[in-house]
Formats: C-alpha cells, sequence, structure tokens
C-alpha cells in the first residue's frame, strides 16, 4: 500500500484529493474576502477574519490544509519529472491539438505562477498577521470583542499600490484558469465520470473557475476604483 | 472527376539505421503524386525513387492497410495519422495535403517506445501490457452457450467501444506525457463491462497499471489529447473506468 502513492494513478490521485480539498478551503477564503467590499468601516471583515482565527474547527483545519498545499506541490514536481522523463527525444514538429484546453496542457506553469503568487500573498498578510505583526493590526472593538485590523492591513496594501493591485488580479485569474483544468481533473483522476458526466463537469469546473477569477480581483479593483 | 496532381511535395523524415544509431532528419523531394493516392502509397512511391537512385528505402510499418490492424503508425506535422481524424496512416489521403507542402514524418516518440530504424518503433510494450491481464482465463471443454450469461444492451455497446482499439499507439504518440493510459483503459473495459470479466477484474487493474508504469510510460493528466487523436475516438470516459477499477482493487488489499 505505501508504493501505492507512487504508482502513475497514485500519484494523481495523491494530486486530486489535496487538489479538491484546496478547492474547498478556496471557496470559503473568498467568500470572507467578499466581505470586504461590502462594508467600508471594515467592521463585517474583520468579525469574518476573527471568526477565522478564533475558531477551534478552522485552528484544527489550519495544519491540514498547509500539508495539503505541500502535497500537492510536492506531488506535481514528482509526476512532471515523471511524465518529461517518458519522452526522451522530443518531437520536431509537435502537436497543438486543437481538441486541447491550454490551461490542461500547462498545469504544472500555471500551478508554477500559482506558487509564486501565494509566497508574495504568505508575506503580505499571513506572516504579518501570524508572526510578525504590524503597526496596521492594532486591535479594534467590533461589538464587544477586541479583533486584529486586518482590514486596514488589506485596504492600505491595495489603497497604496496599484501593482500589488494588478498582482492580485493576476493571481486570481491564473488560479481561475487552473483550476478549469483542476477541478473536472480530480473528479475524472478518482474515478468519478462517465460519458454523462464529462460535459457537467467540465461545465461546473468553467463557472466555478470564473467564480473564483471574478471573485478575488473584483476586490482589488473595488478598492481602485473607490478609493 | 480526375483526381488533382500534386507537382512537388518536401519530406522532412526521421532516417535510423537501427536502435543503437543516432538519426537525423533528411529531406526528400518527390513529383508528381495523385490527391488521390493515400499516404503510405506517396511513401511506396517516394521509396522506388529512392532504390533507383540506390538509397536505402525509409523503413515504415504497415499490413493490413485498411484501418483496422493497427500495425501503421507515424507522426505526420505534428499529429498521429496525420491531419485527418478517426483514420489510421493507411486510410490518410493526400488529398489533405496541398502543393508544394513540407511533409515532417517522425517515429513515435516514447521511452517505452524505441525506435528500430527510421520510422519503425518496438510497440511491444503493449504486447507485454495485455499479458499481464488483458485477457480472462478460460477452462478448457465444450463451448458454453453464447445467450446463457445475459448480458444488457448498454454494457454490449460500451464494452465493443472500447474493444475497437487496435493498439496502435497513437494515444501515447499523442499524449504530451507518452502516458498509455487511453490503451489500458481500452482494454480494461471492454472486459470490465462484461460479466466474464469480472472474476479477474482487480488483479487485471492492478497488474496492467503495474506494468505499464514499468514499461517507462507516463501518467495522465487529462489533457485529451489520445480520444482527439484516436483513430477508433475511444473516450477518455474509459479512463475513469480504469482509475476506478484500479483505486477500487488498491483500496480492497
Amino acid at each position: 500500500m505505501s508504493k501505492f502513492v507512487f504508482t502513475s494513478v497514485g500519484r494523481k490521485f495523491m494530486m486530486s484529493i489535496t487538489g479538491l480539498f484546496l478547492l474547498m478551503f478556496i471557496l470559503v477564503h473568498l467568500t470572507v474576502n467578499l466581505l470586504m467590499i461590502f462594508d467600508d468601516t471594515g467592521a463585517l471583515y474583520n468579525q469574518g477574519a476573527h471568526f477565522m482565527v478564533s475558531n477551534p474547527v478552522i485552528r484544527i483545519v489550519e495544519p491540514v490544509l498547509g500539508l495539503g498545499f505541500l502535497i500537492h506541490i510536492i506531488w506535481s514536481l514528482i509526476i512532471t519529472w515523471e511524465n518529461w522523463r517518458a519522452r526522451p527525444v522530443r518531437y520536431k514538429k509537435a502537436t497543438r491539438s486543437e481538441a486541447t484546453s491550454w490551461a490542461s496542457r500547462n498545469m504544472f506553469i500555471l500551478g508554477g505562477l500559482v506558487f509564486v503568487f501565494l509566497g508574495i500573498h504568505l508575506y503580505n498578510f499571513y506572516i504579518k498577521i501570524k508572526f510578525t505583526g504590524s503597526p496596521l493590526l492594532e486591535e479594534v472593538m467590533v461589538g464587544d470583542t477586541n479583533v486584529h485590523n486586518t482590514y486596514l492591513l488589506v485596504s492600505t496594501l491595495f489603497k497604496e499600490s496599484i501593482l500589488y493591485c494588478a498582482l492580485y488580479i493576476m493571481g486570481g485569474i491564473l488560479l481561475g484558469l487552473h483550476v478549469t483544468h483542476g477541478f473536472w481533473s480530480a473528479f475524472q483522476t478518482i474515478g468519478f465520470n462517465n460519458k454523462q458526466w464529462l460535459n457537467r463537469l467540465q461545465w461546473v469546473a468553467r463557472i466555478y473557475a470564473v467564480l473564483v477569477a471574478v471573485g478575488f480581483s473584483i476586490i482589488p479593483l473595488y478598492f481602485i476604483i473607490r478609493f | 472527376m480526375a483526381d488533382k496532381i500534386l507537382k512537388k511535395l518536401n519530406i522532412v523524415v526521421w532516417r535510423q539505421k537501427d536502435a543503437k544509431s543516432k538519426g537525423r532528419f533528411e529531406t526528400y523531394a518527390i513529383e508528381n503524386i495523385s490527391q488521390g493516392s493515400s499516404f503510405l502509397e506517396m511513401l511506396d512511391i517516394l521509396n522506388n525513387n529512392l532504390i533507383e537512385k540506390g538509397i536505402e528505402p525509409i523503413a515504415f510499418d504497415h499490413d493490413c492497410r485498411e484501418g483496422i490492424c493497427g500495425m501503421c503508425s507515424l507522426y505526420i506535422n505534428g499529429h498521429p495519422h496525420g491531419p485527418d481524424t478517426e483514420v489510421t496512416t493507411c486510410q490518410l489521403h493526400m488529398r489533405k495535403f496541398d502543393e508544394g507542402d513540407t511533409i515532417t514524418i517522425e517515429p513515435w516518440r516514447s521511452r517505452a517506445f524505441p525506435v528500430i530504424k527510421d520510422l519503425i518503433v518496438n510497440r511491444s510494450a503493449f504486447d507485454q501490457i495485455l499479458q499481464a491481464g488483458g485477457y480472462v482465463s478460460v477452462n478448457t471443454g465444450g463451448v458454453p452457450d453464447g445467450n446463457a450469461i445475459p448480458v444488457s444492451h448498454e454494457d454490449a455497446e460500451e464494452a465493443m467501444d472500447a474493444a475497437a482499439c487496435i493498439g496502435c499507439g497513437t494515444c501515447v504518440a499523442a499524449c504530451k506525457n507518452s502516458s498509455a493510459m487511453l490503451f489500458v483503459s481500452a482494454k480494461v473495459s471492454h472486459l470490465a463491462k462484461l460479466p466474464q470479466g469480472q472474476v479477474e477484474a482487480k488483479n487485471r487493474a492492478r497488474r496492467m497499471v503495474a506494468k505499464m508504469d514499468e514499461l517507462g510510460f507516463g501518467g495522465c493528466t487529462n489533457t485529451g489529447a489520445c480520444e482527439a487523436e484516436c483513430p477508433k475516438s475511444i473516450s477518455i470516459s474509459n479512463i475513469a473506468r480504469l482509475n476506478r477499477e484500479y483505486l477500487s482493487a488498491r483500496f480492497s488489499e
């Protein structure tokens, strides 16, 4: 059984289950983020962010999430390396089959770019919130509890730097492209697919991808337009 | 209506003396090819010309020349079996090409399909995968009544669709990962859909995937290039079935 995760199907199984888990995380993340554009005082978002750091279920899931990311990244390296090795001599004139999507052929590149974005993103917010702190994070009262002013940290970044806004819009779009393929591919890999479901899953994947790309991009756009 | 004559074509082709030699591309000009001739007939004419000039003819695989044996191959202008869909190279016509075209012909490229000579690759890796589990064990004895085991029409059709695979290796050649998953999934599916295939289903999926990995094929990343290029249009839904069969076999260990 230990060898299973390194067989060709087993490798993809690992990508698939971690990918599905990350897809769920993205939806939760997006939901909390969107609170930012519904309340300019930031109270609503701060409350949401406070819930995410104080809720015991989220605290338990957090290390699992880290592990999910780690496995997804490490296995992508193994899969890409093994697949690259399977064709020692390349074609002189390679196929660009019209029937395959660009995203499906470039998942590693898209994933790599999302990874770079993730690094910057963690540096901007997560590290400051969890470890180093920031003068912007000073506690504010929301209702009757003291919470970190996460809203100020995020909104300051977007208000002060158009470059960061552009970067975060790019991040959303890249993630959207990555999941146009990743979403239905994950179901195919665990065997949940057939001739009827293929089309359905691909449509749900597209809707999900647009939701993610538009959802994440709309927040920096909101700050550019409004402030 | 008479077929148009292509006055001149440039053929860029992979030449390799044997498995150990280093290969290279050569360019040959060929004149007056009827658009009504098949691609392999064009190669036959080219080979005749080469023989007359004292040049070793180009070696390529072919057998039935009617699209059912799975022997012909060739990666033509970036597509296995050429630019047409749902045909093998032997069924490809020169009417798919135009006057003055440059046609690049390469062998299948995969670690598991080493080049033997020119455009011929060794596809015995597919035979080894079949030997690992692509069969049903049958006891000798009287011939059983074909209608004694009920099979639904839908299952019979799906099994037949999967069984249409001729094992030519297009899926491996087309896949950016040189994955043999479409082939293996077709061979697993045409048995998995029938009652006779159930008995050995778990071992079959396990052994065939293990053999496929051992032989150096890549893994499936679901791009769908195999289905698009397959001369028999084998569906990638078979790959989902193979994944299902394999995972349930592994998890029941």
